[in-house]
């Protein structure tokens, strides 16, 4: 017993040397040397049964959702769906975890993020990190050439909470994408139309879109002089815009990234930049960048794109920002991001982004990665960060302290006396085979009083009193629970007058 | 190179020998050995990049679903939504993993078809087996001591396909309980009320509910001079239709019939669709006092239940729209991409459920093939002399009749007229509103 509580002992140790390195972001060796030194310390321990049973909780980063949480969550899907529905997306659903080879190498950096199942003997399994390359390998697998398509489901990352506070690591990802080979722009333009209408019916506030075109800032980067190898990690500097000035940025670039300050000041120049149509048309003219081939393609690319847009009636929500450089690496050309703005404290001042509540672009390459053939398939996708959304309706509802049912329930079946228990029984069953909402308590001589107050609980409208006397009438006391009116119905007119009541048509429907 | 290969082929005989011992139903110990001898030898054989890229499939025992399968899939969960709302179910749903710890021990024989997660210097974690146990980790965390609830998801299981043909390893499950302390009998009622109610509304053919009790079984082993020891095996025995699990203290089963080859023949059940019971112990396993939350609840087999609404379909050759959409809008010319634009946005914004194709000038041919495969009603086709006189023609997909010519303000006429195609009543004319 001391031994194993000496071995649990070096354990714990072992498990927070591995957290501080973790945190001090050592070196991968050293970590992976300490991890494989905790694995062997904790399987000397052996299965431990005694320890079971009084675990309650959930894992590192995941929650369980309430019914309250539920309820928000179902609201915001809803308008989701609706709206992807609205444009004729099809809706596809994926395993939750994918072969380990599938994933592998689609994510860079992140890849030490994923989630892997333990070798069980089996295939070697990962959990999807997120919805894209699990679509490129259904398109490939089915060598689909195009489809429109909508996904909503959870995906798995192995953040360090640490880091990002706050930050899932099961969270839910919207993905809409339409993949096929078609003319230019227009399914983008669509894409970003799908964009504004979510975020509009929503109602979580004003929010911007900002655009921009891998190709323009390929171009823009090489005429500053900055060298292929250093591209991406640049560009995660000027992504860093939006939440920092540009001192710090070119800090970073100069300090840190090894870019000498002139070709800073050069990048400084295009990157602070962002305005309508008008800036791709200035742009075009501009004397360096117009020499680029794929700076051009890409601002020729965005001025169609504003057309569109202009059509569709957006434009006022759109802006071309050349300090857009996010995300993954696939993306090939354009991509854009939605912000919600606060209202500025001061008259004159720039709204604030507070953050990215829906982001995408064009990747023309990656179904070609899970090809045999190589064959492409060009896709341009948007993904909604739901999560962000539920928390901005969650607060919104307490702030106006707005009441969320959690049930749908139209009326409750009450006796006003003992021994009634048959007749709620018998009530409660003919209005659920008449498709009405209705509960009744799992009590056999529930008092009144305490029938009203589980209604007023669950916002329950209405409720269908049976009494002695009334039975004897071959009525039922149909009462509004709010406004305390009470009406004698007939027991044959009592489906029709709740349905009445409630707004329901009245076949079933 | 040759080495490597050497190794990969080590590694492949290896996998079949444990493979085919699993299958023999060896001895745990014996697998357990042989599974450790594969994994050492895949660790010699370290990661292998240029293997990555071709790999078109789905892990083992798990699917796609096509928009196809969506749709059939959506029916489905949508009845039996509507049934659990009309019975005052709250919804919840919990993480797909559990900490390892909450699921071992909660379900016998059966723990060693649990997924684990790889072990990656964190909490180790293992995906959910059913919704029960999340459940009862759920009622005990937050103290609860009753709620109705209804919980749909997808759960884990490594079932070995050799025994159970067609068996999935992820598949959805859609559980209904009542949790708490209530008078005898009116919960487990509305349970078996809520199965024949969705059954019944899923119209998939005639069923019947079969029901027992564990003390009844218990009571009448024991009577029949079964020794406790061995009273699991021979329920076991008894039960062909479906494995119990812990603590239940009333079975129910629904299954579904066939028509008798004659009158007077017995229905044969063809298989459980349906199932659940009363479980008092389980909320208190987790509860460090032990306090016992009384549960009583059911689970439908949705994966049965999405198969035979498929064969249905199928059978009845009807074909099912992966779309809702109800109007596509087309040009009848070339160079009118921008009026194409212009007139899906606005009913878009109206509401209106409607495509365009990516194409600057499609053929008017094209797009009407497109509707037809589709199956969308209707098709609002932009013509240049049209145009000119601010009209818009309206045209029905099926009949190819021209259904109107509208204003160009076509907003409230074209929205009640979508209504009545999307609808189920019948198609009728509208005069437009001035």
């Amino acid at each position: 017993m001391a031994e194993r509580a000496a071995l649990e002992e070096l354990v714990k140790l072992q498990g927070e040397r591995v957290r501080g390195l973790k945190q001090q972001k050592a070196s991968a060796e050293l970590i992976e040397e300490e991890v494989a030194k905790l694995l062997k310390l904790k399987a000397q321990l052996g299965p431990d049964e005694s320890k079971q049973k009084f675990v309650l909780k959930t894992p590192k980063g995941t929650r369980d959702y309430s019914p309250r949480q539920m309820a928000v969550r179902e609201k915001v899907f809803d308008v989701i769906i609706r709206c992807f529905k609205r444009h004729g997306a099809e809706v596809i659903d994926t395993p939750v975890f994918e072969l380990k080879e599938t994933l592998m190498g689609k994510y860079g950096e992140d890849s030490k993020l994923i989630y892997d199942l333990k070798d069980q003997g089996g295939e070697l399994l990962s959990l999807r990190y997120d919805l894209t390359v699990p679509f490129a390998r259904y398109l490939a697998m089915n060598k689909l050439t195009n489809i429109k398509r909508y996904h909503i489901a959870k995906v798995y990352r192995r953040d360090n909470p640490a880091m990002t506070r706050g930050r899932y690591r099961e969270f839910y990802q919207c993905d809409f994408d339409i993949a096929g080979n078609f003319d230019p722009m227009i399914p983008d333009a669509e894409c970003l139309k799908i964009m504004c209408e979510i975020l509009s019916s929503l109602q979580i506030g004003d929010f911007l879109v900002k655009v921009n075109d891998r190709r323009i800032l390929d171009g823009m980067f090489a005429i500053c002089g900055v060298s292929d190898s250093k591209f991406r990690t640049i560009c995660s500097s000027v992504d860093k815009l939006d939440k920092v000035s540009w001192e710090e940025v070119k800090n970073e670039m100069v300090g840190e990234k090894g870019l000498a300050p002139e070709v800073a000041d050069r990048i400084g120049d295009y990157v602070q930049q962002h305005g309508g149509v008008s800036l791709v048309e200035q742009l075009l003219q501009d004397p360096k960048l117009s020499q680029n081939k794929q700076a051009l393609e890409g601002l020729g690319d965005l001025k169609l794109l504003f057309e569109y847009l202009t059509l569709f009636g957006i434009d006022d929500k759109i802006s071309f920002d050349l300090s857009l450089a996010r995300g993954l690496d696939y993306y090939t050309g354009v991509i854009y991001e939605a912000v919600l703005l606060q209202t500025p404290a001061q008259a004159g001042e720039e709204p604030l982004g507070v953050g990215s509540v829906a982001a995408g672009g064009r990747y023309d390459g990656l179904v070609g990665m899970f090809d045999p053939k190589g064959r492409k398939v060009p896709c341009v996708g948007l993904s909604i960060g739901v999560e962000r959304i539920f928390s901005i309706v969650e607060q919104r509802l307490e702030a106006l302290e707005e009441k969320v049912r959690t049930t749908e329930t139209q009326v409750l079946v009450a006796s006003a006396q003992k021994k009634l228990l048959e007749e709620r029984l018998k009530l409660v069953s003919e209005l659920w085979d008449a498709g009405i909402k209705a509960e009744l308590l799992y009590k056999k001589n529930p008092k009144l009083l305490n029938q009203l107050q589980y209604c007023e609980e669950a916002g329950i409208p209405l409720v269908a009193i049976i009494g002695e006397q009334e039975l004897k009438d071959g009525v039922i006391k149909l009462r509004s629970v709010t406004s305390r009116e009470e009406v004698d119905v007939r027991r044959e007119d009592l489906v029709e007058e709740i349905k009445r009541r409630t707004g329901q048509p009245l076949c079933i429907c």
